[in-house]
Formats: C-alpha cells, sequence, structure tokens
C-alpha cells in the first residue's frame, strides 16, 4: 500500500513550471459537455424528426461513452511525482469544474421549459427530457463530488449547489465524513458486498446514507453544543437549497413540472448509486486485532483506465488513488497497476449492474480471483452468505467445510 | 499549546485554535478530542493516526486566512 505523504511533501517544495505536458490538459473540457446534451437532442429532434434523441441523456450514457471507451481505449499515464503539487495549483483544471455549474442550471430551466411551454412533445418526449436532464444531473453529483472534497469554502458551496437539483445535497456529508471512513466495510452503505444485487443495494444506499448524513451532523452540532434543527445543520441548508431550486422551478413553470421534477432527481441520484455500486463490490478491508479497519489501500477500490469515461468523470475511475488521497484533484489522480481493475468502464459496468445476472457472470469470479480463491476474505452479503460460500467457498483447497454465518 | 497533523492532507489541529466547527473550542486539548474523531478534510486518518508536530515546527501547512492566536 502506499501511504504517500506525498502531498504534503510536495505542497511544501513550491517548484516551478515542470518540463511536462499533460496530454488530457485540453479534453477535460469535455465534462463541461455533459450539460449540453439536452441542447444537442434538441437539435438533433430537429434535424431529424425522430422524439428519440430527447433521451439524449442515456443514450449518451449508456450507449455512446461505452461505444468511445471501445474505440479510445485506456490511458495509464501517471503525472510525474514531482509535478504533483505544481499540477493542483493551476487554476485552470478547477474553472473548467466550476463551469459545468451554469450549464448544468441552463439545462435545467431548458428542460423545465420545453416539457411545460414548448407545445407538440408527447408524454414519452417529455420523459425523455426528464431522464436527459437527470443524466445531466446525475454527473452534476459526480462534478459536486470532486468540488466538495476541496478545502477551500466556495468549492464545498457549488459542491452543494451541483447537487440541489437531485435533492441529494447530503451526499457530501456522508460521503466525505461516512463513505471515506467506512469503505470497504460491512458498516458502509455505500460499499455493495459480493451477491448483492444492484436493485437491493439502492435501497439500502439511499437510506442508509440519509441515516449517515443526519447523524454525522447530529453528533457535530451535539459537539457544537449547538440543537440539530438549526441552520448550522449542513444537511438542512443542502436540502434547503434544493427546496427553494424546486420551488422557483415550480412558481415559473407550474406544477405540472413536478412529476418530471421527480423523475430526473430518482433518475439522477440512482445513477450515482450506481457508480457507488461498482466501485467497492465484494471488496473488503481486514479487521485488526485491535477492532480498526485495516487502512484504506489501493487493493479496496475498482478502477479503470479507459479515457472517455475518465474524462466524463474528472478520473474517479482511478479510484484507489481518491481513496488514498481525497483531497487530491482529479488532474493529479495515479493510475496504480496494483489496484483491481475493472473489465470496462464505469459507464459499461452500470449497464451491466441493472442486470444482476449479467453482473454476477462478469464480476463475482474477479471478485473470488482477487482474493486468490479465497471468497471468505470478501465482502459477502449476508443473505446471500450461503449461497455464495456453496457456489465459491468450495473452489478454494484451504476452505473450512462448515463455515460459521457471518 | 501542541498541534497534531494528518498525514493524508495536512490538515492540522492546534489546541490554541481548535476546530470550532468541529464542536471542539479554542483551546481544547487533544486529550479532549475522541478518539474514534477522523480527519474534517480527508476522512482517512482517525485521530489515533495523527502525527504530534514539534512546537518548533513550522511547516504548518493549513489554510493561511485560518486565524490563530499567537502560540
Amino acid at each position: 500500500m502506499r501511504e504517500d505523504s506525498l502531498s504534503s511533501q510536495a505542497t511544501r517544495s513550491m517548484t516551478a513550471r515542470p518540463d511536462w505536458r499533460d496530454g488530457k490538459r485540453y479534453l477535460w473540457l469535455l465534462g463541461a459537455v455533459v450539460p449540453m446534451l439536452l441542447f444537442a437532442g434538441w437539435g438533433l429532434v430537429n434535424i431529424t424528426a425522430l422524439g428519440l434523441f430527447w433521451w439524449m441523456g442515456p443514450l449518451f450514457v449508456y450507449v455512446l461513452i461505452p461505444a468511445l471507451d471501445l474505440v479510445f481505449g485506456g490511458d495509464r499515464n501517471n503525472p510525474p511525482e514531482e509535478i504533483l503539487a505544481w499540477l493542483e495549483r493551476d487554476r485552470y483544471y478547477r474553472w473548467i469544474t466550476y463551469l459545468f455549474l451554469p450549464l448544468q442550471y441552463l439545462a435545467l430551466v431548458v428542460g423545465c421549459w420545453l416539457i411545460t411551454q414548448h407545445g407538440g412533445l408527447g408524454v414519452v418526449d417529455k420523459l425523455g427530457i426528464a431522464v436527459t436532464l437527470g443524466s445531466i444531473n446525475g454527473v452534476a453529483i459526480n462534478t459536486a463530488h470532486e468540488l466538495g472534497h476541496k478545502k477551500q469554502h466556495l468549492e464545498r458551496w457549488f459542491a452543494r449547489i451541483a447537487l440541489a437539483p437531485t435533492g441529494y445535497g447530503h451526499f457530501f456529508i456522508e460521503h466525505n465524513r461516512g463513505h471515506h471512513v467506512r469503505v470497504a466495510t460491512p458498516d458502509d452503505p455505500a460499499s455493495s458486498r459480493l451477491g448483492e444485487t444492484f436493485w437491493a443495494f439502492l435501497p439500502r444506499t439511499v437510506l442508509g446514507g440519509l441515516r449517515s448524513a443526519w447523524g454525522l451532523e447530529r453528533s457535530r452540532l451535539r459537539r457544537m453544543g449547538a440543537p440539530t434543527l438549526s441552520l448550522r445543520n449542513d444537511v438542512l441548508t443542502a436540502w434547503a437549497m434544493s427546496i427553494v431550486v424546486w420551488g422557483a422551478l415550480l412558481g415559473v413553470f407550474g406544477v405540472g413540472i413536478a412529476p418530471y421534477l421527480v423523475i430526473q432527481a430518482v433518475f439522477g441520484f440512482a445513477l450515482l448509486e450506481a457508480v457507488n455500486y461498482l466501485e467497492h463490490y465484494g471488496l473488503v478491508r481486514q479487521q485488526l486485532p485491535n477492532g480498526r479497519w485495516e487502512r484504506v489501500g489501493p487493493r479496496h477500490s475498482w478502477n479503470n483506465n479507459n479515457t472517455v469515461t475518465n474524462l466524463f468523470l474528472y478520473h474517479l475511475q482511478r479510484h484507489s488513488d481518491h481513496h488514498a488521497n481525497p483531497t487530491r484533484r482529479y488532474q493529479a489522480l495515479r493510475h496504480f497497476d496494483e489496484s483491481p481493475q475493472l473489465p470496462s468502464g464505469y459507464a459499461t459496468m452500470i449497464v451491466l449492474c441493472y442486470f444482476p445476472p449479467l453482473w454476477r457472470r462478469v464480476m463475482d469470479h474477479r471478485v473470488v480471483a482477487h482474493y486468490r480463491g479465497d471468497v471468505t476474505l470478501a465482502n459477502i452479503h449476508p443473505r446471500k452468505r450461503a449461497k455464495v460460500l456453496a457456489r465459491y467457498g468450495a473452489a478454494q483447497p484451504t476452505a473450512v467445510p462448515a463455515v460459521p454465518a457471518a | 499549546m501542541s498541534r497534531f497533523r494528518c498525514e493524508v492532507c495536512d490538515y492540522v489541529y492546534a489546541e490554541g485554535r481548535g476546530d470550532p466547527r468541529e464542536g471542539f473550542a479554542a483551546g481544547t486539548p487533544w486529550t479532549a478530542v475522541p478518539d474514534d474523531w477522523c480527519c474534517p478534510d480527508c476522512g482517512v486518518r482517525e485521530k489515533l493516526d495523527f502525527l504530534a508536530l514539534d512546537t518548533a515546527d513550522t511547516a504548518d501547512t493549513t489554510d493561511a486566512a485560518d486565524p490563530r492566536p499567537p502560540v
């Protein structure tokens, strides 16, 4: 495991501009293309007269990105370690993430206008627009994720703004203070378990995340001696922002927009939770004799280096480095050879996880292989434990015949 | 007044300054911070993993905007 205090060492040595070029530098601008999907779809509908293109968001996430990943393949290049600090200080990269926000809100307003005012649209078209908005606002949770991990107050505020349309403002509290602490342990609602389908994981992570965020704020406020129900409660202020956004949209476009707002919000956060599902599937940290969990290492996250998905998700797929250094900026995240690799990019794997038999066929044996055949070392879904052990437990020579239930 | 640093993200807990947002008023000694309290910036290290800084250590890289009482 790489326990680096690299960031600290590097921050202190103010280096001059190094002789190294970031091959992805201008490609990172593609992240801001996502909010434009609505407009691209609208244009294509006008050109082709096909209502299908109102569904541009899901077409992009589920079809176009996986196809582009196949064409362009992977990129394992890492920035040299001595320039990481310089790279992180380059403000160009953070401005790209800020750019996402106005475009996101522009798409949201125009989308609501199209649904209620455009005329000539059928219910299926309107659903397509809502799901496209959901895709945009779901990807925005990833933008919020990048921003919410930063130490700057401004960026943390931007994170909340990006989360408001999906009502997922509590995410940046639960994720930073909950998920990152408990990642790859059975206690983490956002770490999926071997044998757990995405559809079983979805309610567990949504409700568990909510409970966790609330609990984290409650204990912080208790330490402060402040009441839980106060304006200092970050969960409440984040939700208040959602209420303001939704209230404004309802006020302008009427109650007719309400069902579509709900659809885009649910689609958006379900998209984020699908990514959560595949990031740590089956992986678990071992418990130390003193009861603490071993430290998070590269082996506790699923990674991938497909270039296109990485560009649209700000290197989220270099997930092991993200967990080792959560405050590190996306452009400086590195690939580790020793980290488990998914067979394809996150976008492709999202499609797969919607179909549990397919997912199991592709992933379960990879989890078992990761633990060198000893499935008992994996994070097994308690309800599926007997089944998983019956299937994989016998395959390994060191298996004890009767493994006690968890 | 002692100071303790998270080795992952360089967050520094200074007893003199405390961390009011985390519920530790200025002057809260490190011993009063619960063991399971995690670094508020990265969430990777718990209190037990923080490194004690030498009082002479000036390598405090926390936010310059953070007001710190004179030591």
